[in-house]
Protein backbone atom coordinates (compact mmCIF):
# COMPACT_ATOMS: atom_id res chain seq x y z
CA UNK A 1 0.00 0.00 0.00
CA UNK A 2 1.56 3.69 -0.96
CA UNK A 3 2.16 5.95 2.09
CA UNK A 4 -0.17 9.12 1.84
CA UNK A 5 2.23 12.04 3.15
CA UNK A 6 2.52 13.77 5.47
CA UNK A 7 2.47 10.99 8.14
CA UNK A 8 0.76 11.31 11.19
CA UNK A 9 2.69 10.27 14.47
CA UNK A 10 1.72 12.48 16.95
CA UNK A 11 -1.40 10.66 18.94
CA UNK A 12 -0.46 12.12 21.73
CA UNK A 13 -1.08 15.57 20.76
CA UNK A 14 -4.74 14.51 19.37
CA UNK A 15 -6.36 11.59 17.18
CA UNK A 16 -8.30 11.70 14.42
CA UNK A 17 -12.40 11.43 15.71
CA UNK A 18 -12.95 7.89 14.37
CA UNK A 19 -15.62 7.43 11.69
CA UNK A 20 -18.34 5.68 13.47
CA UNK A 21 -18.01 8.12 15.91
CA UNK A 22 -18.59 10.86 13.77
CA UNK A 23 -21.80 9.07 12.62
CA UNK A 24 -23.02 8.65 15.77
CA UNK A 25 -22.67 12.10 16.99
CA UNK A 26 -24.73 13.37 13.45
CA UNK A 27 -27.72 13.61 13.88
CA UNK A 28 -27.47 15.49 17.46
CA UNK A 29 -26.38 18.37 15.44
CA UNK A 30 -29.41 18.27 13.72
CA UNK A 31 -32.68 16.50 14.07
CA UNK A 32 -31.76 15.59 17.88
CA UNK A 33 -30.53 18.93 18.95
CA UNK A 34 -32.86 19.22 22.63
CA UNK A 35 -31.01 20.45 25.43
CA UNK A 36 -30.35 18.04 27.98
CA UNK A 37 -31.76 19.75 30.58
CA UNK A 38 -34.82 20.27 29.16
CA UNK A 39 -37.27 18.65 30.93
CA UNK A 40 -40.63 19.41 29.15
CA UNK A 41 -40.64 17.77 26.06
CA UNK A 42 -39.09 14.97 23.67
CA UNK A 43 -36.39 16.91 22.30
CA UNK A 44 -34.72 17.71 25.75
CA UNK A 45 -35.57 13.80 26.79
CA UNK A 46 -33.86 12.64 23.52
CA UNK A 47 -30.79 14.43 24.24
CA UNK A 48 -30.82 13.54 28.17
CA UNK A 49 -30.94 9.35 26.88
CA UNK A 50 -28.18 9.96 24.87
CA UNK A 51 -26.24 11.94 27.48
CA UNK A 52 -26.77 9.28 29.92
CA UNK A 53 -25.85 6.55 26.75
CA UNK A 54 -22.58 8.11 26.83
CA UNK A 55 -22.66 8.38 30.74
CA UNK A 56 -22.91 4.56 30.97
CA UNK A 57 -20.21 3.77 27.97
CA UNK A 58 -17.58 5.69 30.02
CA UNK A 59 -18.13 4.21 33.06
CA UNK A 60 -18.03 0.57 31.41
CA UNK A 61 -14.77 1.43 29.91
CA UNK A 62 -13.07 2.86 33.46
CA UNK A 63 -15.44 0.38 35.52
CA UNK A 64 -16.89 3.15 37.20
CA UNK A 65 -20.88 3.96 37.91
CA UNK A 66 -22.39 5.95 34.92
CA UNK A 67 -23.60 8.47 38.20
CA UNK A 68 -19.73 8.82 38.59
CA UNK A 69 -19.46 10.86 35.37
CA UNK A 70 -19.19 14.33 35.57
CA UNK A 71 -18.99 16.27 32.03
CA UNK A 72 -16.05 18.46 30.96
CA UNK A 73 -14.93 20.74 28.17
CA UNK A 74 -11.70 18.72 28.13
CA UNK A 75 -8.89 17.20 30.50
CA UNK A 76 -7.47 20.62 31.46
CA UNK A 77 -10.79 21.66 33.27
CA UNK A 78 -11.40 17.99 34.66
CA UNK A 79 -7.89 18.62 35.81
CA UNK A 80 -9.04 21.79 37.67
CA UNK A 81 -11.93 20.92 38.90
CA UNK A 82 -10.84 18.06 40.89
CA UNK A 83 -7.71 19.62 42.45
CA UNK A 84 -9.47 23.11 42.70
CA UNK A 85 -12.42 21.72 43.94
CA UNK A 86 -11.08 19.29 46.55
CA UNK A 87 -8.46 21.94 47.71
CA UNK A 88 -11.56 24.28 48.38
CA UNK A 89 -14.09 21.61 49.43
CA UNK A 90 -11.60 19.92 52.11
CA UNK A 91 -9.82 23.16 53.09
CA UNK A 92 -10.94 22.55 56.85
CA UNK A 93 -9.07 19.39 56.86
CA UNK A 94 -5.64 20.45 55.89
CA UNK A 95 -4.22 22.85 52.72
CA UNK A 96 -1.26 20.26 51.83
CA UNK A 97 -1.43 18.94 47.87
CA UNK A 98 0.96 16.61 46.60
CA UNK A 99 1.98 16.02 43.04
CA UNK A 100 5.47 15.44 40.72
CA UNK A 101 7.42 17.56 38.54
CA UNK A 102 6.56 15.67 35.64
CA UNK A 103 2.45 16.30 35.50
CA UNK A 104 0.96 17.65 32.95
CA UNK A 105 0.57 21.31 32.76
CA UNK A 106 -2.94 21.71 33.94
CA UNK A 107 -2.03 19.79 36.93
CA UNK A 108 0.83 21.92 37.70
CA UNK A 109 -0.59 25.30 36.89
CA UNK A 110 -3.22 24.45 38.77
CA UNK A 111 -1.06 23.71 41.89
CA UNK A 112 0.63 26.84 41.67
CA UNK A 113 -2.07 29.34 41.56
CA UNK A 114 -3.64 27.35 44.73
CA UNK A 115 0.06 27.97 46.35
CA UNK A 116 -0.81 31.89 45.66
CA UNK A 117 -3.60 30.99 47.59
CA UNK A 118 -2.27 29.53 50.79
CA UNK A 119 -2.42 25.55 49.66
CA UNK A 120 0.81 24.01 50.40
CA UNK A 121 2.41 22.06 47.39
CA UNK A 122 4.88 19.22 47.08
CA UNK A 123 6.28 19.01 43.52
CA UNK A 124 7.87 15.05 44.06
CA UNK A 125 11.00 14.53 41.78
CA UNK A 126 10.67 11.82 39.62
CA UNK A 127 13.23 8.36 38.97
CA UNK A 128 15.76 8.36 36.11
CA UNK A 129 12.94 6.31 34.43
CA UNK A 130 10.74 8.90 35.15
CA UNK A 131 8.51 6.49 37.90
CA UNK A 132 7.39 7.93 40.80
CA UNK A 133 9.44 6.74 43.99
CA UNK A 134 6.83 5.56 46.65
CA UNK A 135 8.62 5.44 49.30
CA UNK A 136 9.08 9.23 48.49
CA UNK A 137 5.48 9.80 48.74
CA UNK A 138 5.15 7.86 51.69
CA UNK A 139 7.59 10.43 53.39
CA UNK A 140 5.64 13.46 51.64
CA UNK A 141 2.51 12.49 53.15
CA UNK A 142 1.31 14.50 56.83
CA UNK A 143 -1.80 14.57 58.51
CA UNK A 144 -2.33 18.21 56.12
CA UNK A 145 -2.14 16.29 53.20
CA UNK A 146 -5.33 16.41 51.59
CA UNK A 147 -5.37 15.07 48.21
CA UNK A 148 -2.28 13.83 46.21
CA UNK A 149 -2.12 14.30 42.23
CA UNK A 150 -0.25 11.88 39.96
CA UNK A 151 -0.90 11.02 36.11
CA UNK A 152 -1.85 7.43 35.12
CA UNK A 153 0.73 7.54 31.91
CA UNK A 154 3.23 10.58 31.09
CA UNK A 155 1.78 12.56 27.56
CA UNK A 156 5.38 12.85 26.68
CA UNK A 157 7.27 9.91 27.92
CA UNK A 158 4.42 7.33 27.78
CA UNK A 159 5.82 6.06 31.56
CA UNK A 160 3.07 4.71 33.54
CA UNK A 161 3.12 5.61 37.07
CA UNK A 162 2.02 2.81 39.54
CA UNK A 163 -1.43 3.67 40.48
CA UNK A 164 -2.47 0.78 42.15
CA UNK A 165 0.25 1.43 44.79
CA UNK A 166 -0.62 4.93 45.10
CA UNK A 167 -3.68 4.54 45.28
CA UNK A 168 -3.53 1.77 48.19
CA UNK A 169 -1.64 4.24 49.94
CA UNK A 170 -3.80 6.98 49.78
CA UNK A 171 -6.55 4.97 51.12
CA UNK A 172 -4.08 3.55 53.68
CA UNK A 173 -3.88 7.54 54.45
CA UNK A 174 -7.03 8.50 53.77
CA UNK A 175 -6.43 10.90 51.18
CA UNK A 176 -7.64 11.86 48.20
CA UNK A 177 -6.30 10.39 44.97
CA UNK A 178 -6.71 12.11 41.28
CA UNK A 179 -4.89 11.31 38.41
CA UNK A 180 -5.07 12.36 34.90
CA UNK A 181 -5.69 9.49 32.96
CA UNK A 182 -5.51 11.21 29.88
CA UNK A 183 -3.02 9.14 27.97
CA UNK A 184 -4.10 5.85 29.48
CA UNK A 185 -7.64 5.86 28.53
CA UNK A 186 -8.44 3.32 26.07
CA UNK A 187 -5.42 1.80 25.51
CA UNK A 188 -4.56 0.26 28.31
CA UNK A 189 -6.90 -1.09 31.21
CA UNK A 190 -7.53 0.68 33.66
CA UNK A 191 -10.18 0.54 36.22
CA UNK A 192 -10.85 3.06 39.14
CA UNK A 193 -12.15 0.87 41.92
CA UNK A 194 -9.07 -1.64 41.49
CA UNK A 195 -6.54 1.30 40.96
CA UNK A 196 -8.55 2.58 44.30
CA UNK A 197 -8.51 5.93 42.06
CA UNK A 198 -11.01 8.51 43.82
CA UNK A 199 -10.88 10.87 40.59
CA UNK A 200 -9.65 10.69 37.03
CA UNK A 201 -9.46 13.30 34.25
CA UNK A 202 -10.61 12.09 30.60
CA UNK A 203 -10.35 13.59 26.99
CA UNK A 204 -12.42 12.38 24.03
CA UNK A 205 -9.73 13.97 21.78
CA UNK A 206 -7.06 11.38 22.93
CA UNK A 207 -9.13 8.72 22.34
CA UNK A 208 -10.66 9.35 18.81
CA UNK A 209 -13.32 11.23 19.73
CA UNK A 210 -14.20 15.00 19.16
CA UNK A 211 -11.92 18.04 20.67
CA UNK A 212 -13.77 20.04 23.53
CA UNK A 213 -15.43 17.25 25.80
CA UNK A 214 -13.58 15.53 28.57
CA UNK A 215 -14.62 13.99 31.88
CA UNK A 216 -14.11 13.89 35.27
CA UNK A 217 -15.07 10.70 37.46
CA UNK A 218 -15.80 11.45 40.58
CA UNK A 219 -15.92 8.32 43.25
CA UNK A 220 -19.62 8.66 45.07
CA UNK A 221 -18.84 5.65 47.45
CA UNK A 222 -15.84 4.59 50.07
CA UNK A 223 -15.32 7.57 49.96
CA UNK A 224 -17.92 10.30 48.24
CA UNK A 225 -15.93 12.67 47.08
CA UNK A 226 -17.57 16.22 47.09
CA UNK A 227 -15.95 19.11 45.03
CA UNK A 228 -16.57 23.11 44.87
CA UNK A 229 -17.51 24.23 41.40
CA UNK A 230 -15.06 26.29 39.60
CA UNK A 231 -18.05 27.16 37.37
CA UNK A 232 -21.35 28.39 38.56
CA UNK A 233 -24.89 28.28 37.17
CA UNK A 234 -27.96 25.88 36.57
CA UNK A 235 -26.33 23.22 38.36
CA UNK A 236 -25.68 20.86 36.28
CA UNK A 237 -23.56 17.51 36.68
CA UNK A 238 -24.60 17.27 40.48
CA UNK A 239 -24.07 20.97 40.88
CA UNK A 240 -20.77 20.58 40.39
CA UNK A 241 -19.97 21.71 36.46
CA UNK A 242 -22.97 24.21 35.64
CA UNK A 243 -23.30 24.84 31.60
CA UNK A 244 -25.35 23.65 28.66
CA UNK A 245 -24.17 19.61 28.03
CA UNK A 246 -22.24 19.46 24.52
CA UNK A 247 -24.14 16.65 23.59
CA UNK A 248 -23.05 15.65 20.13
CA UNK A 249 -19.57 15.79 21.65
CA UNK A 250 -20.41 13.45 24.43
CA UNK A 251 -22.93 11.07 22.38
CA UNK A 252 -19.03 10.85 20.69
CA UNK A 253 -16.78 10.53 23.55
CA UNK A 254 -19.05 7.76 24.69
CA UNK A 255 -18.90 5.97 21.14
CA UNK A 256 -15.37 6.20 21.45
CA UNK A 257 -15.22 5.05 24.76
CA UNK A 258 -16.76 2.28 23.20
CA UNK A 259 -15.29 1.62 20.60
CA UNK A 260 -12.00 1.41 22.89
CA UNK A 261 -13.23 -0.98 25.29
CA UNK A 262 -13.89 -3.59 22.53
CA UNK A 263 -10.46 -2.93 20.24
CA UNK A 264 -8.14 -1.96 23.50
CA UNK A 265 -6.15 -4.96 23.61
CA UNK A 266 -5.63 -5.84 19.80
CA UNK A 267 -4.80 -2.68 19.24
CA UNK A 268 -2.45 -2.54 22.01
CA UNK A 269 -1.06 -5.49 21.00
CA UNK A 270 -0.47 -4.50 17.32
CA UNK A 271 1.08 -0.89 18.19
CA UNK A 272 3.14 -2.36 20.45
CA UNK A 273 4.84 -4.40 17.80
CA UNK A 274 4.73 -1.15 15.37
CA UNK A 275 6.27 0.40 18.54
CA UNK A 276 8.84 -2.01 18.96
CA UNK A 277 9.61 -2.36 15.17
CA UNK A 278 10.68 1.78 14.84
CA UNK A 279 12.79 1.40 18.16
CA UNK A 280 14.62 -1.54 16.94
CA UNK A 281 15.47 -0.30 13.03
CA UNK A 282 16.20 2.84 14.63
CA UNK A 283 18.74 1.65 17.15
CA UNK A 284 20.13 -1.13 13.89
CA UNK A 285 20.35 2.12 11.91
CA UNK A 286 21.64 5.08 13.84
CA UNK A 287 24.34 4.95 16.99
CA UNK A 288 24.15 7.00 20.62
CA UNK A 289 20.62 6.54 20.64
CA UNK A 290 18.65 7.41 24.03
CA UNK A 291 15.31 6.09 25.05
CA UNK A 292 13.94 8.17 27.50
CA UNK A 293 11.76 6.74 30.38
CA UNK A 294 11.18 3.37 30.84
CA UNK A 295 10.03 1.00 28.48
CA UNK A 296 9.39 -1.48 30.89
CA UNK A 297 6.35 0.76 32.21
CA UNK A 298 5.32 2.19 29.37
CA UNK A 299 2.24 3.02 26.90
CA UNK A 300 2.30 0.46 24.17
CA UNK A 301 2.34 3.44 21.60
CA UNK A 302 4.94 5.64 23.04
CA UNK A 303 8.31 5.93 21.90
CA UNK A 304 10.43 9.12 22.97
CA UNK A 305 14.26 9.00 21.27
CA UNK A 306 17.10 11.58 21.75
CA UNK A 307 19.38 11.74 19.03
CA UNK A 308 22.79 12.70 20.39
CA UNK A 309 24.44 15.45 18.85
CA UNK A 310 21.65 17.03 17.06
CA UNK A 311 19.23 19.25 17.95
CA UNK A 312 15.41 18.39 17.78
CA UNK A 313 13.78 21.20 15.68
CA UNK A 314 16.55 21.06 13.19
CA UNK A 315 15.57 17.39 12.71
CA UNK A 316 11.97 17.96 12.64
CA UNK A 317 12.87 20.59 10.00
CA UNK A 318 14.13 17.62 8.06
CA UNK A 319 11.62 15.40 8.37
CA UNK A 320 8.95 17.78 7.44
CA UNK A 321 6.91 15.51 6.07
CA UNK A 322 6.49 13.28 8.95
CA UNK A 323 4.27 14.81 12.15
CA UNK A 324 6.15 14.09 15.06
CA UNK A 325 6.94 16.39 18.28
CA UNK A 326 10.01 17.61 20.04
CA UNK A 327 11.17 18.00 23.46
CA UNK A 328 13.08 20.80 22.55
CA UNK A 329 11.80 24.28 22.65
CA UNK A 330 13.96 26.93 20.98
CA UNK A 331 11.70 29.05 19.79
CA UNK A 332 10.19 30.20 23.08
CA UNK A 333 12.38 33.35 24.92
CA UNK A 334 13.57 30.94 27.63
CA UNK A 335 15.17 28.16 25.48
CA UNK A 336 14.19 25.88 27.77
CA UNK A 337 14.20 22.48 26.74
CA UNK A 338 11.05 19.90 27.81
CA UNK A 339 10.68 19.85 31.60
CA UNK A 340 9.73 16.33 31.88
CA UNK A 341 13.16 15.20 30.06
CA UNK A 342 15.11 17.67 32.30
CA UNK A 343 13.48 16.09 35.14
CA UNK A 344 14.83 12.64 34.15
CA UNK A 345 18.10 14.12 34.62
CA UNK A 346 19.25 13.21 30.81
CA UNK A 347 21.35 16.66 30.42
CA UNK A 348 19.54 19.35 28.82
CA UNK A 349 21.66 18.63 25.40
CA UNK A 350 19.84 15.32 25.26
CA UNK A 351 16.35 17.27 26.21
CA UNK A 352 17.36 19.14 23.10
CA UNK A 353 17.44 16.44 20.75
CA UNK A 354 14.60 14.15 22.14
CA UNK A 355 11.45 13.27 19.55
CA UNK A 356 8.01 12.13 20.66
CA UNK A 357 6.57 9.43 17.98
CA UNK A 358 3.14 8.98 19.14
CA UNK A 359 1.63 5.60 16.78
CA UNK A 360 -2.26 5.29 16.66
CA UNK A 361 -5.16 3.54 15.13
CA UNK A 362 -4.40 3.88 11.82
CA UNK A 363 -0.52 4.11 11.70
CA UNK A 364 0.90 1.14 9.87
CA UNK A 365 4.43 -0.45 8.73
CA UNK A 366 5.19 1.05 5.65
CA UNK A 367 4.82 4.48 7.43
CA UNK A 368 7.19 3.19 10.47
CA UNK A 369 9.50 1.84 7.65
CA UNK A 370 9.21 5.01 5.87
CA UNK A 371 9.66 7.93 8.94
CA UNK A 372 13.00 5.24 10.14
CA UNK A 373 14.57 5.44 7.09
CA UNK A 374 14.23 9.02 6.89
CA UNK A 375 15.24 9.68 10.60
CA UNK A 376 18.31 8.17 9.66
CA UNK A 377 19.52 9.82 6.54
CA UNK A 378 18.47 13.45 8.55
CA UNK A 379 20.10 12.40 11.30
CA UNK A 380 23.18 11.39 9.76
CA UNK A 381 23.11 14.80 7.61
CA UNK A 382 23.39 17.10 10.74
CA UNK A 383 25.77 15.26 12.57
CA UNK A 384 27.52 15.57 9.71
CA UNK A 385 27.82 19.19 10.40
CA UNK A 386 27.39 19.13 14.59
CA UNK A 387 30.34 20.52 16.12
CA UNK A 388 29.12 18.36 19.09
CA UNK A 389 29.75 14.96 17.14
CA UNK A 390 33.30 15.94 15.77
CA UNK A 391 34.60 16.67 19.39
CA UNK A 392 32.93 13.57 20.95
CA UNK A 393 34.57 11.83 18.13
CA UNK A 394 37.55 13.55 18.63
CA UNK A 395 37.71 11.72 22.05
CA UNK A 396 36.32 15.35 24.28
CA UNK A 397 33.90 14.81 26.99
CA UNK A 398 31.13 17.40 26.31
CA UNK A 399 30.22 17.17 29.77
CA UNK A 400 33.42 18.68 31.45
CA UNK A 401 33.89 21.18 28.58
CA UNK A 402 33.46 24.97 29.84
CA UNK A 403 31.23 26.64 27.12
CA UNK A 404 30.98 30.54 26.25
CA UNK A 405 27.27 31.14 27.10
CA UNK A 406 27.68 34.84 28.02
CA UNK A 407 24.58 36.33 27.08
CA UNK A 408 22.54 33.49 25.42
CA UNK B 1 6.46 27.65 12.88
CA UNK B 2 7.47 28.50 9.03
CA UNK B 3 10.76 29.87 7.84
CA UNK B 4 11.66 31.66 5.48
CA UNK B 5 12.81 30.16 1.64
CA UNK B 6 16.63 31.74 2.27
CA UNK B 7 15.94 29.90 5.79
CA UNK B 8 15.20 26.41 3.77
CA UNK B 9 17.99 26.73 1.89
CA UNK B 10 20.84 27.39 3.56
CA UNK B 11 19.06 24.50 5.78
CA UNK B 12 18.99 21.97 2.27
CA UNK B 13 22.32 23.26 0.93
CA UNK B 14 24.45 24.60 3.47
CA UNK B 15 27.32 26.45 2.52
CA UNK B 16 31.17 25.71 3.53
CA UNK B 17 30.30 23.04 6.58
CA UNK B 18 33.31 21.35 7.58
CA UNK B 19 36.49 22.03 9.52
CA UNK B 20 39.88 24.03 8.68
CA UNK B 21 42.97 22.41 10.92
CA UNK B 22 42.88 23.99 14.14
CA UNK B 23 46.31 24.18 14.45
CA UNK B 24 47.53 26.34 11.20
CA UNK B 25 48.80 29.63 12.98
CA UNK B 26 46.48 31.11 9.87
CA UNK B 27 43.40 30.23 11.07
CA UNK B 28 41.17 31.43 13.67
CA UNK B 29 38.67 29.05 15.54
CA UNK B 30 35.26 30.70 17.17
CA UNK B 31 33.79 28.16 19.14
CA UNK B 32 30.34 29.66 20.99
CA UNK B 33 26.85 28.50 22.01
CA UNK B 34 26.33 25.47 24.89
CA UNK B 35 24.43 22.14 24.49
CA UNK B 36 22.20 23.19 27.26
CA UNK B 37 21.21 26.03 25.71
CA UNK B 38 20.06 23.88 21.86
CA UNK B 39 22.52 25.99 20.00
CA UNK B 40 26.41 25.49 19.94
CA UNK B 41 28.26 26.73 16.64
CA UNK B 42 31.57 26.50 15.58
CA UNK B 43 33.16 29.14 12.95
CA UNK B 44 36.80 28.92 11.07
CA UNK B 45 38.21 31.53 9.31
CA UNK B 46 41.46 31.02 7.16
CA UNK B 47 43.19 34.42 6.84
CA UNK B 48 45.85 35.61 4.23
CA UNK B 49 48.90 37.63 6.73
CA UNK B 50 50.06 39.30 4.03
CA UNK B 51 46.62 41.05 2.82
CA UNK B 52 44.34 39.99 5.78
CA UNK B 53 41.52 38.72 3.77
CA UNK B 54 39.57 35.61 4.70
CA UNK B 55 40.56 33.23 2.41
CA UNK B 56 38.24 30.45 3.28
CA UNK B 57 35.77 29.85 5.80
CA UNK B 58 34.14 27.04 7.25
CA UNK B 59 30.97 26.25 9.93
CA UNK B 60 29.97 23.53 11.94
CA UNK B 61 26.23 23.70 14.37
CA UNK B 62 24.40 22.25 16.64
CA UNK B 63 21.18 24.08 16.07
CA UNK B 64 17.60 25.23 14.79
CA UNK B 65 17.23 25.39 10.81
CA UNK B 66 17.52 29.15 11.78
CA UNK B 67 20.98 28.82 13.79
CA UNK B 68 22.37 26.48 10.90
CA UNK B 69 21.55 29.18 8.24
CA UNK B 70 22.99 31.89 10.10
CA UNK B 71 26.10 30.21 10.17
CA UNK B 72 25.97 29.11 6.91
CA UNK B 73 25.07 32.58 5.40
CA UNK B 74 28.11 33.90 7.71
CA UNK B 75 30.74 31.82 6.40
CA UNK B 76 29.49 33.15 2.84
CA UNK B 77 29.46 36.80 3.81
CA UNK B 78 33.59 36.08 5.51
CA UNK B 79 35.01 35.17 2.69
CA UNK B 80 37.03 37.60 0.27
CA UNK B 81 36.34 40.06 3.09
CA UNK B 82 39.02 41.97 5.63
CA UNK B 83 39.44 41.20 9.11
CA UNK B 84 37.95 44.87 9.87
CA UNK B 85 34.95 44.20 7.05
CA UNK B 86 34.28 40.92 8.41
CA UNK B 87 34.19 42.67 12.11
CA UNK B 88 31.40 45.05 10.65
CA UNK B 89 29.15 42.42 10.49
CA UNK B 90 25.72 43.02 12.61
CA UNK B 91 23.52 40.01 13.74
CA UNK B 92 20.63 42.49 12.30
CA UNK B 93 22.13 42.14 8.48
CA UNK B 94 21.87 38.38 9.55
CA UNK B 95 18.07 38.58 10.51
CA UNK B 96 17.03 40.98 7.49
CA UNK B 97 18.98 38.49 4.81
CA UNK B 98 17.03 35.65 6.32
CA UNK B 99 14.20 37.09 7.74
CA UNK B 100 14.79 35.83 11.22
CA UNK B 101 11.67 36.21 13.14
CA UNK B 102 11.82 37.86 16.81
CA UNK B 103 12.15 34.64 18.23
CA UNK B 104 15.13 33.53 16.60
CA UNK B 105 17.12 36.38 16.55
CA UNK B 106 19.45 35.05 18.87
CA UNK B 107 20.67 32.76 16.70
CA UNK B 108 21.72 35.77 14.03
CA UNK B 109 23.69 36.78 17.75
CA UNK B 110 25.43 33.82 17.73
CA UNK B 111 26.48 33.84 14.60
CA UNK B 112 27.76 37.64 15.17
CA UNK B 113 29.66 36.27 18.36
CA UNK B 114 31.39 33.48 16.10
CA UNK B 115 32.81 35.63 13.89
CA UNK B 116 34.09 37.54 16.40
CA UNK B 117 35.26 34.80 18.23
CA UNK B 118 37.16 33.40 15.18
CA UNK B 119 38.57 36.53 14.24
CA UNK B 120 39.87 36.90 18.07
CA UNK B 121 41.50 33.70 17.85
CA UNK B 122 43.43 34.59 14.63
CA UNK B 123 44.35 37.80 16.55
CA UNK B 124 45.87 36.04 19.74
CA UNK B 125 47.46 33.64 17.89
CA UNK B 126 49.13 35.96 15.54
CA UNK B 127 50.08 38.07 18.88
CA UNK B 128 51.85 35.11 19.97
CA UNK B 129 53.52 34.47 17.31
CA UNK B 130 55.01 37.95 16.83
CA UNK B 131 55.35 37.53 20.47
CA UNK B 132 57.95 34.73 19.92
CA UNK B 133 59.94 36.70 17.14
CA UNK B 134 60.51 39.10 19.32
CA UNK B 135 61.53 37.28 22.01
CA UNK B 136 63.80 35.50 19.72
CA UNK B 137 65.09 39.05 18.40
CA UNK B 138 66.31 40.22 21.58
CA UNK B 139 70.01 40.39 21.86
CA UNK B 140 71.01 38.62 24.49
CA UNK B 141 71.35 40.61 28.13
Amino acid sequence: MPIKLPIYMDYHATTPVDPRVVEAMLPYFTTEFGNAASRNHPFGWGAEEAVEKARKQIADLIGGNAKEIVFTSGATESDNLAIKGAAEMYREKGHHIITAVTEHKAVIDTCKRLEKAGCRVTYLPVEKDGRLNLDALRGAITDKTILITIMAANNEIGVLQPIAEIGALAKEKGVLFHTDAVQIAGKLPFNVNELKVDMASFSAHKMYGPKGVGALYVRRRNPRVLLSPIIDGGGHERGMRSGTLNVPGIVGFGKAAELCKQEMAAEGERLRGLRDYLNEKLHTQLDELYVNGSMEHRLPHNLNISFAYVEGESLLMGINDVAVSSGSACTSASLEPSYVLKALGAGDDLAHSSIRFGLGRWSTKEEVDYVADKLTSVVSRLRDMSPLYELAKEGVDLSTMVWQTEGH
Amino acid sequence: MAYSSKVIDHYENPRNVGSLPKEDPNVGTGLVGAPECGDVMKLQVKINPATKVIEDAKFKTFGCGSAIASSSLATEWLKGKTVDEALAIRNTDIVTELSLPPVKIHCSVLAEDAIKAAISDYRKKQGAAAAAVDQAAQPPA
